[in-house]
């Protein structure tokens, strides 16, 4: 059991970090083993906002170690030199916490080409890729994370998030969600339930070229809408195709740079409540994660099953 | 407690006509006998005054603390009693078996009113996953929607939602009645037993998938027919008791019924009717 949430401001800006926080915050019942933010926020969109990581914060079941910071400080220096490779340059550098770092970058070339290289460090995983979406992932639960990067000041129109408990994999941050949609740009992805044939996808997918960072199965979601995208599909395109593609039981979220999207199975398995008005659309696993940010009485329901839907901003 | 062994002689409520079944062999069923009335005691039951009433605001209350609340009013004899602001909260008045009227100024979350035993609740909002599970008695209005798997295994009672429902509804249903106003979701009366359904609008897909036994009129379009649910004639009693249900229900009192289609089980999963009426009841 995992909870999701996500909200999207249609025509203005939030503290959307504050707000997805809260909303999270109320489902922590259904999992606190790590929480993670995709947040899209309020940029001048020139320079490309790089999260990433450089090592595993690792909990129970992880088949990752922890390492000395040392480690962190020389993998750091090599993604630096690779960048400088790639002629991308940094014009602003974060480290939160000694595996997580927050680049700005002016880059204007292919990003699968930029992807590869950078990940071809041991150890480096990008986290997300975007002129807007930052993902920010860790162990704990919604406010703990939230604390720890700050997140509660972030500005911006839309977010998704996902509070988890691990079932199908290990308690890292590279298990847990949001999934970037690699290599695509401002492409994230959230999940609760169980896809029954990750396996016969991610060979397929892999054989097609797409890459996979972990062995959860909600990956496979934002490998296999990445992958309808990168053959001309539109998101939702990609969506209404994957509720027959993907097996198993599932409710997840994907939101690009300027819109926000839904999809359930076709058995309706998985929870969601959701609550539509004409400037702000707001959803999550449990009615209570929509009273966090609308205590007030509103009219909420449940979507059919097979039902996507997508707003835009 | 009262003797429940019926013997060879026939109970009181036999006599009167409430049970006409003949039972052979060994039963669990108890039957009620109005001569040992005084000896039974049904725990956690109160005598209420429906003109007493109060409110209470659970705002800030766990749920278990809101429906110690409940309780505590009841024991001090209030019939009547509205939650404020329930804000969606989860397992809001379960376990009442006790007359009452219970009003929920707002939403519940999952398992609202579960497990209840004889209130009439009305809901001003929606509510979650599982509303009324395993109810016994009663009737629940919902104003607003509700999610999935509503009305899962009752077994008595009207339990109405003016809006639309989610998937599952009626999942196991073992008695009563559901009424939904508006649509409702796929595998609808899966694996019901007994009871009824009635859907004003339209259903999804697999209606009534792998259905023992039991009824579901559905007014708009069907998605599909689930295994062994199959169409039945609707009758005219089935037409009076339709105009009668959803009157009683205040839902659809002008609904045109004639065009509502009857679904009922094939019965070639199952066929409880080739069974003992006491086989019945056990497996049951």
């Amino acid at each position: 059991m995992c909870g999701i949430a996500g909200l999207i401001h249609r025509g203005n800006t939030s503290k959307v970090g504050f707000e997805l926080q809260g909303m999270l915050q109320a489902l922590k019942h259904r999992g606190e083993d790590s929480t993670g933010y995709a947040l899209y926020g309020k940029t001048d969109g020139q320079n490309f906002i790089m999260r990433f990581k450089v090592g595993e914060n690792v909990g129970e079941g992880s088949n990752s170690v922890m390492e000395d910071v040392s480690v962190y400080d020389e993998r750091k220096k090599i993604v630096d030199g690779y960048l400088k490779d790639l002629g991308a340059t940094i014009v602003k550098e974060e480290r939160t916490l000694p595996y997580s770092l927050r680049y700005e970058i002016q880059y204007d070339k292919d990003l699968m080409e930029f992807s590869q290289k950078i990940e071809s460090v041991t150890g480096v995983e990008i986290l997300s890729m975007g002129k807007s979406l930052e993902v920010i992932k860790d162990l704990g639960n919604a406010e703990a994370v939230c604390k720890r990067y700050s997140l509660d000041k972030v500005e911006g129109t839309h977010a998704i998030g996902h509070a988890r408990m691990a079932t199908e994999s290990g308690v890292d941050i590279k298990s847990a969600h949001p999934f970037w949609g690699y290599p695509f740009s401002d492409v994230s992805v959230v999940h609760n339930g169980q896809l029954t044939n990750y396996w016969n996808n991610r060979r397929v997918l892999e054989n097609k070229g797409m890459r996979f960072m972990s062995e959860c199965d909600s990956e496979l979601i934002a490998v296999y809408l990445a992958e309808k995208m990168r053959n001309g599909a539109t998101l939702e395109e990609g969506m209404k195709e994957s509720l027959m593609g993907l097996d198993g039981v599932f409710t997840y979220f994907v939101a690009t740079k300027d819109s926000l999207g839904m999809a359930k199975d076709t058995m309706a398995a998985k929870p969601l409540v959701l609550y539509e008005s004409d400037d702000l659309v707001a959803m999550g696993s449990e009615e209570i994660a929509i009273r966090s940010i609308l205590p007030q009485e509103i009219d909420t329901y449940d979507p059919f099953d097979g039902m996507v839907k997508v707003w835009q901003i | 407690m009262a003797n429940l062994k019926t013997g060879e002689k026939k109970t009181k409520a036999q006599s009167m006509g409430l049970h006409t079944e003949v039972l052979t062999g060994k039963t669990q069923q108890k039957f009620f006998n109005p001569d040992e009335a005084e000896n039974f005691y049904y725990f956690g039951t109160y005598d209420v005054d429906f003109n007493k009433r109060t409110e209470i605001d659970v705002k800030d209350m766990e749920c278990r603390e809101a429906n110690k609340k409940i309780d505590d009013l009841m024991k001090e004899g209030y019939g009547t009693i509205v939650i404020k602001n329930p804000q969606g909260k989860h397992s809001l008045g379960v376990g009442i078996l006790n007359k009452l009227n219970l009003i929920f100024e707002g939403s519940l979350g999952y398992f609202g009113v579960g497990s209840m035993d004889g209130p009439i609740v009305r809901i001003n909002g929606r509510v979650g996953w599982s509303c009324a599970e395993n109810m016994m008695a009663g009737k629940v209005v919902i104003e607003k929607n509700a999610g999935s798997c509503f009305g899962a295994a009752i077994r008595g009672g009207d339990l109405i939602c003016k809006g639309s429902v989610g998937a599952r509804t009626g999942i196991d249903q073992k008695g009563g009645t559901i009424i939904i106003g508006g649509d409702a979701g796929a595998f609808t009366g899966f694996m019901m037993q007994r009871g009824r359904i009635i859907i004003l609008g339209d259903v999804g897909i697999n209606l009534g998938d792998s259905m023992y036994d039991g009824t579901i009129f559905v007014g708009g379009k069907i998605g599909s027919f689930g295994s062994d649910a199959v169409e039945a004639e609707l009758t005219d009693s089935d037409q009076d008791w339709l105009k009668r249900k959803l009157k009683v229900a205040e839902i659809g009192e002008n609904f045109d019924v004639s065009k509502m289609t009857k679904v009922v089980a094939g019965k070639k999963l199952w066929n409880y009717d080739a069974l003992e009426p006491t086989e019945k009841k056990g497996a049951i």
